[in-house]
């Protein structure tokens, strides 16, 4: 698939150019901007609904623009928004996340490279058995493995606490790291390595010294596929969470928005939607052509 | 001498066998074991707290008499069927038109695929708000003068799975187009020649000629859209909570309110358990057409 | 060093009795709407007074969403100082094994016994002689809460019982309005439909099928006119869209329904809304047609924690939850009634003493969490909101209900 991938970035292959102005080109590109109204409009409405006044979201107007200009809403999602009596709003969950995603996304990535450099370089009996059981776990439902996982991190004591969450995320992360460094892994000249070996380099010297800046592109992959994943993930933050104080963001936004005081703040809760958003947002946009190298790597293909 | 040469085989490799606990830890504790684990205490009567106290396939008649798991497993199979069709058709069309050597191609492609960085939960909720009865699409299209017009799938019971669709699609369509570019990419040039020559219309060539060849592609494509289908959790959580009624419940929501508020594990563990043999039934066939095929050839 | 340890040991000394009683607990509640944030915050306050500290862990989302987390964290070694639950069976395999915190001594030593009234609710604390939870406040969930403007601007009079509620519906809904608010959630289906068994079906029948447990009753013709009533009462909740039960309060609060079955805890949201009892909104306990409660309400547990210290806190918060100071404070904001009879509410309002009149006459029933368990209560809120918002015919929902209150036998 990563090759595969690469392809993508190639140029159209299509058919042969068109005359600008045919009818086909306007069904075409009318098409496409149709559907790129679709795909857009969820963000517009966001965004516009979160610089509105209630008053102004109140008169039902959700495409238009906001009259008057506000950023109230984004600053009581982000400081003053309620869950229980604790109203310091979503930065709190926000936080909680960083701290989650940051260890989470190292872990993963060292753990996962090492095991790709030891499936392809090191192979020892049963190795591609382990590798072929991670590769299927992959499938199995969350919830088959939620509650063994609670009694193991219990067992641990670290049950409820970020720690135990990261340990979570590296574990669920694997299958889909060790399958890319893995891929990645085989790609690079075994002549390499066959050279290192005859100058007495062990398995973390060659590890260190060849593989590692070799493989740059594909950490850097990696680390977009892992920071929008672990960034974006909710069952395990409320399943593995059992402090409300350190709920990840997508569960504060979830009880801020679905549970409420009073009148709902349709402008905040779209504030803070879009403020638990912005991260992976912001990677997407940034990242461009490797977020499409990411997820295409993602999708799991041996 | 023959527990020497032993030894020396569990030596050789060390570091790198060091190096795989995590992963041999993962794949045979976490993913096999505590999937056995599971299945095994699904027999049991476990409330609260798991314990070893075997009812036989007492958790399983209850869960298919039960009617909300019915109504999951059959609002499962409704939007996994559509959700499977009109992913795969879109993402298709899409990557089709956007192979037309268009202008502007990173343009469309960042809009098409910018919604499946964000979260279930934001889809869930900024979808919720757009389909909001009262001041949503429903409402603009009232107050443009068409009074009687309805649109409020997700307060009504028959309607709802397509607000989820709506949503879901949004989300994921842009992801499987980006696959399929991919394949389509990876269609050798000569093929279009050759259809060139023979005069065959592009259109055609497509459906006749690409789609046959892209089967690799449409099956993993399949495989991933399915196996994302089944863990379907957060969207609906954050769109519909299973609501109007029980009109949305999904089966991975039945498994966390059994095993978590309902304090009966057992039936938590039979629900989940009924999951993975879904799982396995779209698993098994593929992995047989993918690798059983390899050794043959 | 030597007079730094010195000095050490002296700032030691000196802190410690003070540290010894300030001790930080964490409670976690479900307590998160307008009316029961201000009921918390007297508990908070109180239990800060008192030297010690409150650290608020309220979780959103209903007991639902808040129980397994409660539980998780208990069972999972991470236990918080007390935890609220409904009394009942919610905690009793927490109790079973051996992780909540025995309040007996507590309980002799403020003669809980015979202040706390009705005894039901000490003994719903009760597994084999010991105490285990202090109940704080006895909630009925069987009332029907309606909109006196909503009758007024129709000209009709407010109803005063449930059958004239469904009588006048027609004409609600002819001025545009919903007749009867109900959220999404399962229990409040579970709520609307036990508060029409009693209202429709009358004590006994309730008491024999959920106390005696005579599935013959349930299955039978008196129950069968119970669910008719109810397939009738969902005609008139339609409409209503809301997901939480303060949202449907709401509604009613500002007139958009005319009426809801809800607990007496909505009270503190019409008291948060600055509406009156009497003059803006009405309430009708038992839904107008058995004067009666079913007490069940809220207690705090104490999971073990292994440290004296803050076990001494536990107890001391325990014994304050039921001091009558503490009681008036807080009920009087929850719109609960308090779990003894010596206390003075003068300060009630028409509804609660509606309540309290109630409770004086004894007419008394345990609440569906008493008698049955969490497992069964989820399976028929999955029936009763599956009931609620489909056409599922009434013989069809009936039949199910038994064989769901059959697997909690």
């Amino acid at each position: 698939m990563v090759d595969a991938s690469v392809n993508a970035m190639a140029g159209p292959r299509g058919s042969k150019p068109q005359r600008r102005f045919s009818s086909r080109n306007l069904m075409l590109y009318g098409t496409l901007i149709v559907v790129s109204l679709y795909y857009i409009l969820p963000l517009w409405v966001m965004v516009m609904t979160s610089l509105k006044g209630m008053p102004e979201v109140r008169l039902g107007n959700i495409f238009g623009p906001p009259l008057e200009v506000t950023f109230q809403p984004w600053v009581k999602a982000w400081s003053e928004a309620c869950t229980g009596l604790n109203c310091d709003g979503l930065s709190r969950g926000f936080w909680n996340s960083v701290q989650i995603t940051v260890p989470s996304v190292i872990l993963s990535i060292i753990v996962a490279s090492v095991n790709g450099y030891a499936l392809i370089n090191w192979r020892f009996k049963g190795s591609e058995v382990f590798f072929t059981i991670l590769i299927f776990g992959s499938f199995i439902p969350y919830q088959v493995m939620l509650y063994p996982m609670v009694v193991m991190l219990r067992e641990m004591g670290i049950y409820g606490t970020l720690t135990g969450l990261v340990i979570v995320h590296t574990i669920f992360g694997m299958p889909i790291l060790t399958l890319l460094f893995r891929n990645y892994f085989a790609s690079i000249p075994e002549e390499l390595f066959k050279a290192a070996r005859v100058d007495g380099a062990g398995f973390w010297g060659i590890y260190f010294n060849i593989m590692l800046p070799m493989s740059l592109p594909i950490f850097v992959v990696a680390l977009i596929l892992q920071i929008t994943g672990i960034w974006n993930d909710f069952l395990f933050g409320v399943v593995f969470i059992s402090k409300a104080d350190n709920y990840p963001m997508t569960v504060q936004l979830n009880n801020i928005v679905n549970s409420v005081q009073g009148v709902k703040e349709y402008n905040v809760n779209m504030a803070a939607t879009m403020l638990t958003g912005l991260v992976p947002l912001i990677i997407y946009f940034i990242s461009g052509k490797l977020f499409v190298r990411g997820i295409a790597a993602g999708a799991v293909k041996g | 001498m023959a527990t020497s040469s032993r030894g020396a085989r569990v030596f050789r490799n060390l570091n790198a066998k060091i190096a795989a606990i995590p992963m041999i830890f993962t794949a045979v504790v976490v993913f096999a074991g505590f999937s056995v684990w599971t299945v095994v205490y699904s027999f049991t009567n476990s409330k609260l707290l798991p314990k070893a106290n075997f009812v036989g396939l007492d958790q399983y008649e209850r869960l298919w008499s039960n009617s909300r798991w019915l109504i999951s497993i059959q609002n499962l199979m409704i939007y996994g069927a559509l959700a499977l069709v009109f992913t795969i058709v879109i993402g298709f069309v899409l990557a089709v038109l956007m192979d037309q050597k268009i202008r502007f191609e990173d343009t469309f492609r960042t809009i098409m695929l910018y919604p499946f960085a964000l979260s279930f939960i934001v889809t869930g909720l900024a979808w919720q708000w757009i389909l909001n009865p009262q001041l949503g699409i429903q409402n603009v299209i009232r107050e443009m003068g068409w009074t009687s017009f309805t649109f409020d799938p997700l307060n009504n019971p028959d309607l709802v799975l397509y607000g989820l669709l709506i949503a879901g699609l949004w989300q994921g369509t842009g992801f499987v187009m980006c696959i399929m570019l991919a394949g389509l990419r990876g269609i050798d040039e000569d093929i279009w020649k050759a259809t060139r020559v023979d005069g065959i219309g592009t259109w055609k060539t497509y459906i006749v000629v690409i789609i046959p060849m892209m089967r690799p592609v449409f099956i993993t494509t399949l495989v991933l859209v399915a196996a994302g289908i089944i863990k379907l959790y957060d969207l609906v959580i954050a769109q519909t909570s299973g609501g109007p009624g029980n009109a949305s419940q999904v089966p991975a929501m039945y498994v966390y309110s059994y095993m978590f508020q309902a304090q009966n594990l057992a039936q938590g563990f039979a629900a989940s358990t009924m999951m993975l043999l879904t799982v396995l039934i779209v698993l098994i066939p593929w992995a047989y057409l993918e690798f059983g095929g390899k050794k043959n050839g | 060093m030597k007079t730094w340890k010195l000095a050490a040991g002296l700032m030691l000394t000196v802190a410690l009795p003070q540290a010894g009683f300030a001790t930080d607990l964490e409670i976690t509640h479900w307590w998160t709407s307008g009316g029961e944030a201000a009921a918390v915050a007297e508990l908070a306050k109180a239990f800060d007074a008192s030297g010690d500290k409150w650290i608020d862990g309220a979780i959103a989302g209903g007991g639902d969403t808040a129980r397994p987390v409660m539980i998780s964290r208990i069972t999972g070694g991470d236990p918080m100082g007390a935890t609220q639950f409904n009394h009942g069976q919610q905690a009793m395999e927490l109790v079973e094994a051996g992780l909540m915190l025995d309040l007996t001594d507590v309980a002799e030593a403020n003669d809980w016994k015979n202040k706390i009234y009705p005894p039901s609710l000490l003994d719903a604390c009760t597994v084999d002689g010991k105490v285990y939870c202090a109940p704080v406040n006895i909630h009925s969930p069987e009332w029907l809460w309606l909109s006196n403007k909503v009758y007024n601007d129709l000209g009709i009079p407010v109803p005063t019982n449930w059958t004239e509620f469904v009588a006048t519906a027609p004409q609600v809904e002819a001025a545009g309005k919903i007749p009867l608010a109900l959220g999404n959630q399962p229990w409040q289906s579970n709520l609307a439909f036990g508060a029409i068994t009693v209202g429709i079906g009358g004590l006994e029948l309730w008491k024999k099928v959920n106390v005696e447990k005579d599935m013959e009753a349930a299955a039978g013709p008196e129950m069968a006119a119970v669910f008719q009533a109810a397939a009738d009462a969902r005609k008139l909740a339609a409409k209503s869209t809301v997901q939480d039960w303060n949202q449907a309060t709401n509604m009613v609060i500002t007139g958009e329904a005319a009426g809801q079955i809800m607990g007496d805890w909505a009270q503190g949201e019409f008291a948060v809304a600055g509406k009156v009892a009497g003059t803006d909104y009405t309430c009708l306990p038992g839904l107008g047609m058995n004067a009666y409660l079913s007490t069940g309400g809220d207690a705090f547990y104490f999971p073990k924690l292994d440290d004296p210290e803050k076990e001494a806190a536990q107890k001391r918060l325990a014994a304050l939850l039921v001091s009558p100071e503490v009681q008036v404070a807080f009920n009087l904001k929850k719109g609960s009634l308090p779990i003894r009879g010596d206390v003075d509410l003068a300060a009630a309002n028409d509804c609660m003493k509606k309540g309290l009149e109630v409770l004086a006459s004894g007419n008394l029933l345990p609440t569906s969490d008493m008698v049955w368990s969490p497992d069964v209560q989820t399976q028929a809120g999955d029936l009763m909101v599956e009931f609620w918002k489909t056409d599922m015919s009434p013989e069809d929902a009936q039949a199910k209900w038994v064989e769901i209150l059959q697997s909690g036998l």
